[in-house]
């Protein structure tokens, strides 16, 4: 636990202090009896009224050191868990943005943002609790068996006797119940998952009839829910009665001991009174500690999940110093590249070879899951090649500091995410000192002044999380624009124009090839967006299966004619009907 | 809904347990009074023991075998009651939510579709859970809670009342400060689920988004942005922390005067022989005891105003309107000729979206839906599988109208194909023979090779049997088994809802081929992207906003220069450019 650990060490003085005090306070809860005893065995026995006084004053004094001394323990403890949950958070939070993509991959960013929330939190809680209570509730049962040795050794011992008893018993119930649990809270998650299924999908059961066996199968699920639900009850319902039981024999066993000691002269009444209450006290101590152990224990399995999260490596280490310039022409050079995803059985990418000159655009077209976007994703290095080489401006990218290499590239996703802000902190994404005539000309490009310029205080416009109060093609503009601003020297379109109509992606392309100094590539579906590049490369299951212009390809390569002619039909007859 | 009018109803959900209800009272009552009673017998066990030789050792046996006889009484009561209420809680649930999910089957969709899934999720799920806990165990502790303050306080005022008097001035104390500084905490806990909930959006953007963040470089400002929140909460959190966590110290001190109090009229009430030392002893612990019922029933207050609030929701959900009820007459296997005869429909009442629409359809015929995204083509879907019924005017098939027949009699003579990819989380073979469940296998293999789903499915692990699993499958997949579920179907009408839009261009053309197969002879209706795909349909209907704005074919609507030939161009005038 050394990675979480070391967060609490700014706290090391208050997670001392905090269980101190709060020990403080429970030796003297544990004197309490031993008062009240003098009061019954000395103050009322002698009919000494200046003694019953003078003790009674000392349980309000015991009374109000306990008080300071526990507000004390509180805030200590509530320094150190808010303190170390805040470090720890902030530690988590940097160390997740170190990931690269591989991490974010096989992590998902739904564990990885619950990590940082739900996970914390309970850490939190737990952590206020142990250091409240975790040494308190075992100090005063322990304690408390031992002022009752103080007391008298023989009746002590039923008190030896009956804890670990007891501790068999909320253990063992626990122990039973806390795996069924798990699996009530599984077949809980499978009834909402039925019920989500019967709500997304229901156009799809109405239109094939299926509602009564949605109900049958929904209702299987629910009975087998409230059978587990009420077998675990049954086992955990033990627990009070069983307790209760044990707790209570055992004074009845006490006092009877007792009773045969006052007889022999060797206890008073007192001393018989103080016993039975330290019994009392053991009781509520230990049922706080069972379920400030439950607690603990789902704050522990919290924080396993953390440290999980903070021992995953970033899997890419960067270079610190910039590689050497050299004036190549070749703005991106693929050098037989392999690449395989992490966990993945089959290569993504198999062999590709090809170079993009300086200010050339270069088309990317194949089918769903061809590996366009795996071969995009390799230029600015979000994955290494399995095998190759990835060069970018003379330089394997492996060379490049990772700073450096990204801010040569401009990246336009196939999903358009923007981020809650104003507009002009969006595309400052690109450039942090880019100023609003750069903004704007870069808009202009992208086909997004229009947008801009229609919306209430243009780019002090305030966007919502994920830019929800845009449309999709509005959205898809101005990510394209994020891009632009950055001045970027290779520029990358994966799939970018797919909401945007076929007159403003024509009308975007016209803007992009005025950029004479920029390297592009274009990922398309469509034909008609990567026909004009000055190369294409046609990609089929992982493999290059063509490279060449439009024309060339057209003439040459299978695939993109099966491509180009679906999407183009009347090309096709036309061309049958020349070869005819 | 008032909350009484909640109550009734949730009760009489309870109604068919009635007598478990009345067992469960009887033994909570017996457990909190024998509970409360134990103490006092084990006070008068001490007072039998009184000084050296002056035991009455026969009476402290007596009394000890007695206790232990209700001791064990007791904790049956309690296990059985326990027992008895678990299956009440549970069995309501179970009852509710097998109700609730029978009416969602019923609802009609404008219901469902201005709902947010989660939110109706969490009626039937969350809210149900709730309602359990806070209604029906909320009232098996505030009545042992009142029970217990009865009891105590008729046992504290037998034994003494002065001490009674005593503790009754002294406990409220206790209640008052815990109030108080429950009253100041509130503020710094607001304040602090205020920006718990500002760190919570910056989180889910930028580690949502990672992979943008890491495009831009964006993870140190990032990081500085975290950090700014971070600190802000820690100094509420510290602060919401201590503030409530101090209650119990409080209430603790105020508890342990009282107890020092008692402990000192307890002594001088002994030595003018109006209490026994057992009897003091009682009053301590009652003293100790007393306290914890009014905590217990205010939280519980609260827990049962909550639970209240979610059985609304839950009612509200399962009372809501069901479909208009269906006439019995079932319509048998159609021919495919449909009519939409002056139809308007709009899904809100203010304003008109299909205002006096018509069109014959044939036997066979292929009509094509063409518009930008979002102009409304699903709307004709929902009209033409009854999803929605039409405002004015008709539907009919084979020159019955769709509403004179049973919804199911007439879904079945559809089969439909939407743009959303829906499957059930279960094999392979389930999903496909969702309309035909006791299809062989053979004939599922049949399907899936003609709709070329078989290629993938034969590589699965389990072939047919693999079960579904959100991301084991991409889009492109997804949509070829809903295309296979329909081919096994093979209804006498189609709605092919941009059944190709996630498709790479080759996967589509050999559907295509099999689509054409489906489609000949069968009255179909296909919404497409893809202009090229669907020139050749019998009729094309050209939607804009929610309306149809133009119908005819392709070369009749080039002819008419609307709209349909801006769009039409729009495409393709791309191409003339670059050939």
């Amino acid at each position: 636990m050394n990675k979480l650990t070391s967060h609490l060490r700014n706290y090391t003085k208050e997670s001392i202090l905090a269980p101190l005090f709060k020990m403080l306070e429970a030796f003297l809860d544990l004197l309490v009896p031993l008062v009240v005893a003098g009061i019954i065995n000395n103050g009322i026995a002698n009919n000494d009224t200046s003694l019953i006084i003078r003790q009674v004053m000392i349980l309000v004094l015991l009374a109000l050191i306990s008080l300071v001394c526990s507000i004390t323990a509180q805030y200590f403890a509530a320094k150190a868990s808010v303190g170390f949950a805040s470090s720890l958070r902030q530690a988590l939070f940097d160390h997740i943005l170190s990931f690269s993509y591989t991490e974010l991959d096989t992590q998902g960013s739904s564990t990885l943002i619950n990590r940082l929330t739900t996970d914390i939190n309970q850490v939190q809680n737990g952590l206020n609790l142990a250091l409240r209570l975790l040494l308190r509730s075992p100090f005063i049962v322990f304690g408390a068996m031992i002022m009752a040795f103080t007391i008298d050794v023989k009746c002590a011992l039923i008190f030896l006797a009956a804890i670990p008893v007891l501790l068999a018993v909320v253990f063992g119930i626990m122990l039973v119940s806390i795996p069924l649990f798990a699996k009530v809270q599984s077949a809980a998650d499978s009834l909402l998952s039925t019920v989500r299924e019967n709500l997304t999908g229901v156009r799809v059961i109405r239109a094939f009839r299926k509602e009564e066996d949605e109900v049958e199968e929904f209702g299987r699920r629910n009975n087998s829910l409230t059978d587990m639900n009420l077998f675990v009850g049954r086992i955990s319902a033990l627990m009070n009665p069983l307790t209760y039981t044990i707790i209570n024999i055992a004074t009845i066993i006490l006092i009877r001991e007792g009773a045969l000691q006052v007889q022999l002269g060797i206890l008073k009444q007192g001393d018989v009174v103080a016993l039975y209450n330290y019994m009392a006290q053991i009781i509520v101590e230990l049922i706080k500690l069972a379920s400030l152990i439950i607690t603990i224990n789902r704050s522990l399995a919290c924080a396993g999940r953390i440290k999980d999260v903070l021992e995953t490596e970033p899997s890419m280490k960067y270079a610190s110093v910039s590689p050497a310039a050299s004036d190549t022409e070749n703005a991106v050079v693929f050098d037989h590249v392999c690449f395989t995803y992490a966990k993945a059985g089959a290569e993504s990418l198999t062999d590709i070879s090809f170079t993009a000159k300086k200010g050339q655009v270069t088309g990317i077209i194949g089918s769903t899951g061809s590996g366009k976007s795996s071969l995009l994703n390799l230029i600015p290095r979000f994955y290494d090649a399995t095998s190759g080489h990835v060069l970018v401006n003379g330089a394997d990218v492996k060379d490049w500091p990772q700073q450096e290499l990204l801010s040569e590239i401009g990246i336009v996703p196939q999903k358009a995410v923007l981020f809650a802000g104003t507009i002009r902190d969006n595309l400052k994404w690109g450039r942090e000192n880019a100023t609003d005539e750069e903004l704007m000309k870069a808009a202009e490009l992208a086909q997004a002044k229009e947008v801009i310029e229609g919306k209430e205080g243009q780019l002090d416009y305030e966007l919502e999380q994920n830019g929800r109060n845009l449309s999709g093609g509005q959205r898809q503009r101005l990510t394209i624009a994020r891009a632009l601003v950055r001045n970027p020297s290779i520029l990358i379109l994966d799939d970018s124009a797919s909401a945007l109509d076929f007159a403003t992606d024509a009308a975007l392309r016209k803007a992009l090839s005025t950029l004479k100094d920029t390297t592009v590539f274009i990922v398309s579906q469509r034909a008609s967006s990567i026909m004009h590049a000055d190369q294409i490369l046609v990609l089929d299951d992982g493999t290059l299966a063509g490279t060449g212009t439009h024309q060339e390809l057209l003439a040459s390569c299978r695939t993109y004619q099966e491509i180009y002619y679906s999407q183009f039909p009347e090309e096709r007859k036309e061309a049958d009907d020349v070869r005819k | 809904m008032s909350g009484n009018n909640t109550l009734m109803k949730v009760l009489r959900f309870i109604r068919r347990y009635t007598l478990l209800v009345i067992i469960s009272i009887l033994l909570a009552a017996v457990s909190v009074v024998l509970t409360l009673y134990i103490p006092i017998l084990f006070g008068e066990m001490i007072d039998h023991i009184i000084s050296e030789g002056n035991v009455n050792m026969s009476a402290v046996g007596e009394q000890a075998s007695l206790i232990l006889k209700l001791i064990l009484l007791t904790s049956a009561a309690t296990w059985i009651m326990n027992l008895i209420n678990n299956r009440i809680a549970f069995q309501t649930v179970r009852d509710i939510r097998a109700i609730a999910i029978r009416r969602l089957q019923g609802l009609p969709l404008s219901y469902l579709d201005s709902r947010k899934t989660g939110d109706i999720v969490s009626a039937v799920i969350a809210d149900v859970d709730q309602l359990s806990d806070g209604l029906l165990l909320g009232f098996t502790q505030l009545f042992t809670g009142v029970i217990t303050i009865l009891v105590t306080l008729y046992f504290m005022f037998r034994k003494s009342v002065p001490i009674s008097l005593l503790v009754l001035v002294l406990t409220p104390l206790s209640l008052l400060a815990a109030r108080y500084i429950a009253s100041r905490s509130y503020a710094m806990f607001r304040k602090q689920s205020e920006t718990r909930g500002k760190q919570t959006a910056l989180i889910e953007e930028m580690i949502g988004n990672e992979k943008i963040v890491k495009a831009f470089g964006y993870e140190q400002t990032a990081s500085e942005r975290f950090s700014e929140i971070n600190k802000d909460l820690q100094n509420y959190s510290q602060k919401a922390v201590f503030f409530s966590s101090i209650t119990n110290p409080t209430t603790r001190f105020v508890n342990s005067v009282t107890y020092a109090a008692v402990a000192c009229l307890g002594a001088f009430l002994i030595l003018k022989g109006n209490l026994t030392v057992g009897g003091l002893t009682v009053m301590l612990s009652y003293a100790n005891q007393y306290m914890k019922p009014f905590n217990d029933i205010s939280s519980v207050i609260t827990e049962l105003q909550n639970a209240l609030a979610c059985a609304s929701r839950v009612f509200a959900f399962i009372e809501e309107e069901q479909e208009i009820p269906e006439k019995p007459a079932e319509m048998a296997e159609a021919e495919g000729n449909i009519r939409i005869d002056d139809v308007s429909f709009s899904y809100d009442k203010n304003s008109s979206l299909i205002e006096n629409f018509n069109l014959t359809a044939g036997k066979g015929m292929h009509i094509a839906l063409v518009g930008p995204t979002g102009c409304g083509k699903t709307t004709f879907i929902n009209l033409l599988m009854r999803f929605y019924d039409v405002d004015d005017g008709s539907i009919s098939v084979d020159d019955t109208d769709i509403r004179d027949v049973t919804r199911h009699s007439l879904r079945k003579n559809y089969g439909m194909v939407l743009q959303d990819t829906w499957l059930k989380n279960d094999t392979v073979r389930a999903n496909i023979a969702f309309g035909r469940p006791d299809a062989s296998d053979e004939e599922i293999i049949k399907a899936a090779k003609e709709a070329h789903s078989w290629e993938f499915i034969r590589r699965m692990p389990q072939g047919l049997d693999t079960v579904i699993s959100d991301d084991s499958l991409s889009q492109g997949q997804k949509q070829l088994l809903c295309i296979t579920r329909v081919m096994l179907c093979l209804p006498p009408m189609l709605i092919l809802d941009e059944a190709t839009s996630s498709i790479d261009t080759r996967t589509e053309l050999q559907i295509q081929e099999a689509f054409d197969k489906l489609m000949a002879g069968r009255t179909s209706f296909v919404v497409a992207h893809r202009l090229s795909t669907i020139r050749n349909a019998d009729i094309i209907l050209v939607m804009k906003d929610g309306k149809i704005i133009e119908q005819g074919n392709h070369a009749g609507l080039m002819k008419q220069n609307g709209f349909y030939r801006h769009l039409y161009e729009s495409q393709f005038a791309l191409i003339e450019n670059h050939a």
